[in-house]
């Protein structure tokens, strides 16, 4: 990489709505609570934010232009310096991290947004695919998912039980988090005896759909340390997409995690937790192989996608988890976040405590 | 600011057709992305990065098609990102691009922007499906109303606008109206479509794509050295408003004077009717060239449409705006914006072939989206110290 200092930024609050399988709020309503209580829990209020960076998509809201409704949430007046992507919420903190290093502005506030309620995902999912060879056939999340599963069985990364043992700890480690939506202590045996939802995957193995919202504050430097006493400090960022056919794919194997990964800054693995965005049991056991964490990281505490997962903000709220524990007194997080079919797309970002 | 120097180091747009059926959806960013690539004399190796734009992804039932695109523009194990800030996209989309070059982030970035609008129906997608859409001219008539009713303007400047925006077209080959008998006579002839806008004065629905090389300055300079000129970034600004409340005016928007204000102190601007040498202005019907060259500070308010009625707005003038045949000749809608600045950076490079402004120097690109909310602005020019 170039060599010019990075401005450092960190991310110094969050909120998230509650996570619920579906709310009568609007997406712009869900929003205007979020950036209201990401910025009153540090004192801030919207006059003090300088750029805005909205994530969402117009299929998940059903509408074109839907993010633009969104700006009344944001309250652009007067006018912001404003930006939004067509991506996960945690691309859009990637696009204002960018921002506030151009060195004029310190405090950015950006958002993830979605309320797959409204829609039927198996019926959506389809059109983020090839739309010549792949999404005329149909082919899901869930289906798509099911082939991966398999390759990572078939490479020995995986099986069912150690699928189903993650699925349980995300579900017990959610029962602590008051905004989860799937939280239980079941054990292992029991839902190994649930049918197929498509094989190798059962119903435990799923996210749940989920409505919802999620407010990240970054600041730069100059206020950062001001505005809380542990800010979590963005050490590094990356994102790497690969080939979009899965077919064409060694499902076995997430290049662009590692290579972004290591870009953001990751070491051998080491970092004390991963919030990471595993909407599928067996995604979370490829990344801790690909990402090389052994044992000791703790992984999604939060209860991660398979306890909530408010498509738009899923990648954002990790950042927010992982936030949260360098705010408690942690050292090292990381955040990941995806999108496409069988984590084609990838973002890794890497938080520190004082440094 | 404190960042590093950013220019426009190669330049690529496909011929705009009503359908271009003869490419799919990769054939068409492809077709843009190459040229961009050949005119920055790289290819797909050289670029750290891709920035994608396009407006809803409703316009062709293809959701975050940056997904599927990702093999297209070589972006394998590269970063790709996808903006979408409605009809300003393009504009944000290398402005976007811009910001990982200035931070130091990357070194070489492509920016691309598209719409393939034959697809789908795109009247029906801005309604979202809903019946009965007003289109993007049902909503803007109202504005455009009201500015003549402020400004006193005589209906013929709308006109004017659509001849000589389709007049300039005829002088760029990947323009996609090329109406070669256009005249005030067959504009006031065409059927009124939203009072006062005739069929004439409106944007044609397009397939195309552009693309851009973004570069630092040493990659700048090099391609200098190498009697390939490059076009400074001097200015960018993003900024949003919401769409409806009392006391918005959204024939002056404040989101577009705090843009303007952002970019002119940047690029150190402080007379833009003398020191701006050409405007390529986002102008889908045809009175928003006057509206917007008093909300840029160009001319007076009230005082936007004497400069068209005037001629200085003309190829020949003495600010020419729009002089590829701008939104009013191609339109693929995503793709628009980023036209809009890389018909601005071929002025800079004196790249613009036929229609060349002789001697520009400094250059104005500007987009805008949804009810005149999204603006995106840039200031491009042939060093990075044009007035000095």
């Amino acid at each position: 990489m170039p060599g010019l200092s990075e401005g450092k930024v960190a991310v110094v609050g969050w909120a998230q709505s509650p996570m619920v399988r579906r709310t009568d709020l609007s997406e712009t309503q869900l929003l205007l609570r979020v950036i209201t209580d990401a910025l009153n829990g540090i004192g801030l209020t919207r006059a003090d934010v300088e750029f805005t960076c909205l994530g969402s998509c117009d299929y998940i809201t059903g509408q074109a232009f839907s993010f633009v409704s969104n700006l009344d949430a944001l309250g652009a007046w007067p006018p912001k310096r404003d930006s939004h992507v067509e991506m996960d919420g945690a691309w859009a903190l990637y696009e204002a991290w960018l921002r506030l290093q151009e060195g004029d502005i310190d405090i950015a506030v950006v958002t993830g947004s979605g309320r797959s309620s409204t829609g039927d995902p198996a019926l959506i999912y389809p059109m983020e695919m090839d739309p010549y060879y792949l999404a005329p056939l149909g082919v899901d999340t869930v289906t798509l998912a099911a082939l991966q599963a398999r390759a990572l069985i078939a490479a020995g990364l995986a099986d069912e039980r150690s699928m189903a043992e993650v699925a349980v700890r995300c579900r017990r480690n959610a029962m602590g988090n008051p905004f989860a939506q799937v939280q239980g202590d079941g054990n292992v045996d029991d839902l190994l005896r649930q049918d197929f939802v498509r094989e190798p995957l059962r119903r435990h193995d799923l996210p749940p759909i989920t409505d919802g919202a999620v407010a990240v504050v970054l600041a730069t430097e100059r206020r950062a340390q001001s505005l809380r006493d542990r800010p979590a400090w963005i050490t590094g960022i990356d994102h790497r997409t690969e080939c979009h056919n899965p077919m064409y794919r060694n499902l076995a194997d997430a290049p662009s995690i590692r290579i972004a990964g290591k870009m953001a800054g990751l070491r051998d693995g080491k970092v004390e937790m991963a919030e990471l965005h595993t909407a599928f049991t067996h995604e979370e056991l490829l990344l801790r192989d690909v990402l090389g964490f052994d044992q000791e990281v703790v992984v999604n505490p939060s209860g991660g996608p398979l306890a909530s997962n408010p498509i738009m903000a899923t990648g954002l709220a990790r950042v927010g988890y992982a936030a949260d524990h360098i705010f408690r007194d942690g050292n090292t997080a990381l955040a990941h976040a995806t999108s496409g079919p069988c984590l084609q797309q990838n973002l890794v970002c890497m938080l520190e405590g004082e440094s | 600011m404190s960042h590093r120097p950013c220019a426009v180091v190669g330049v690529g747009q496909t011929h705009h057709r009503s359908r271009r059926l003869d490419v799919s959806f990769g054939g068409l960013v492809r077709e843009a992305a190459f040229r961009a690539l050949d005119d920055a004399q790289m290819t797909f190796e050289d670029i750290d990065a891709v920035v994608l734009g396009k407006a809803p992804d409703l316009f062709e039932g293809v959701m975050k098609p940056e997904l599927y695109l990702s093999d297209a523009l070589g972006a394998t194990g590269k970063p790709m990102f996808r903006v979408h800030t409605a009809g300003s996209v393009g504009a944000t989309t290398a402005i976007v691009a811009a910001s990982h070059v200035t931070t130091g982030k990357h070194d070489r970035v492509l920016a691309v922007a598209f719409e393939k609008q034959s697809e789908g129906n795109a009247q029906f997608a801005l309604g979202s499906g809903r019946g009965a859409s007003l289109g993007a001219g049902g909503a803007f008539a109202p504005f455009i109303r009201a500015y003549i009713q402020r400004s006193g303007a005589p209906e013929h400047i709308g006109w004017m606008i659509a001849v000589k925006d389709r007049l300039n077209a005829l002088k760029n080959p990947f323009a996609h109206l090329r109406i070669e008998d256009i005249s005030i006579e067959k504009v006031r002839a065409s059927p009124m479509l939203w009072d006062p806008l005739r069929y004439l004065e409106s944007c044609p629905s397009s397939d195309g794509a552009c693309a851009v090389v973004l570069a630092t300055e040493d990659v700048a300079r090099a391609a200098a050295a190498d009697g390939r000129p490059p076009a400074w970034i001097l200015g960018t600004s993003s900024r949003s408003e919401p769409s409806s409340f009392p006391g918005r005016d959204p024939v002056r928007p404040e989101a577009c004077v705090l843009c303007t204000s952002d970019v002119y102190d940047q690029a150190g601007i402080t007379d833009p009717r003398r020191q701006i040498d050409v405007a390529e202005l986002y102008v889908p019907f045809s009175w928003y060239e006057a509206i917007w060259l008093e909300a840029h500070g160009i001319a007076e308010p009230g005082m936007g449409w004497r400069m068209v009625d005037d001629g200085e707005t003309a190829l020949t003038g003495s600010f020419p705006v729009n002089p590829s045949g701008g939104v009013l000749s191609s339109n693929p809608i995503g793709a628009s914006g980023l036209l809009r600045f890389a018909e601005a950076a071929n002025q800079v490079r004196g790249a613009a072939g036929e229609h060349q402004v002789d001697g520009a120097k400094v250059a104005l690109a500007m987009a805008y989206g949804a009810s005149n909310q999204y603006f995106s602005l840039a200031i491009l020019a042939n060093s990075l110290d044009p007035f000095g």
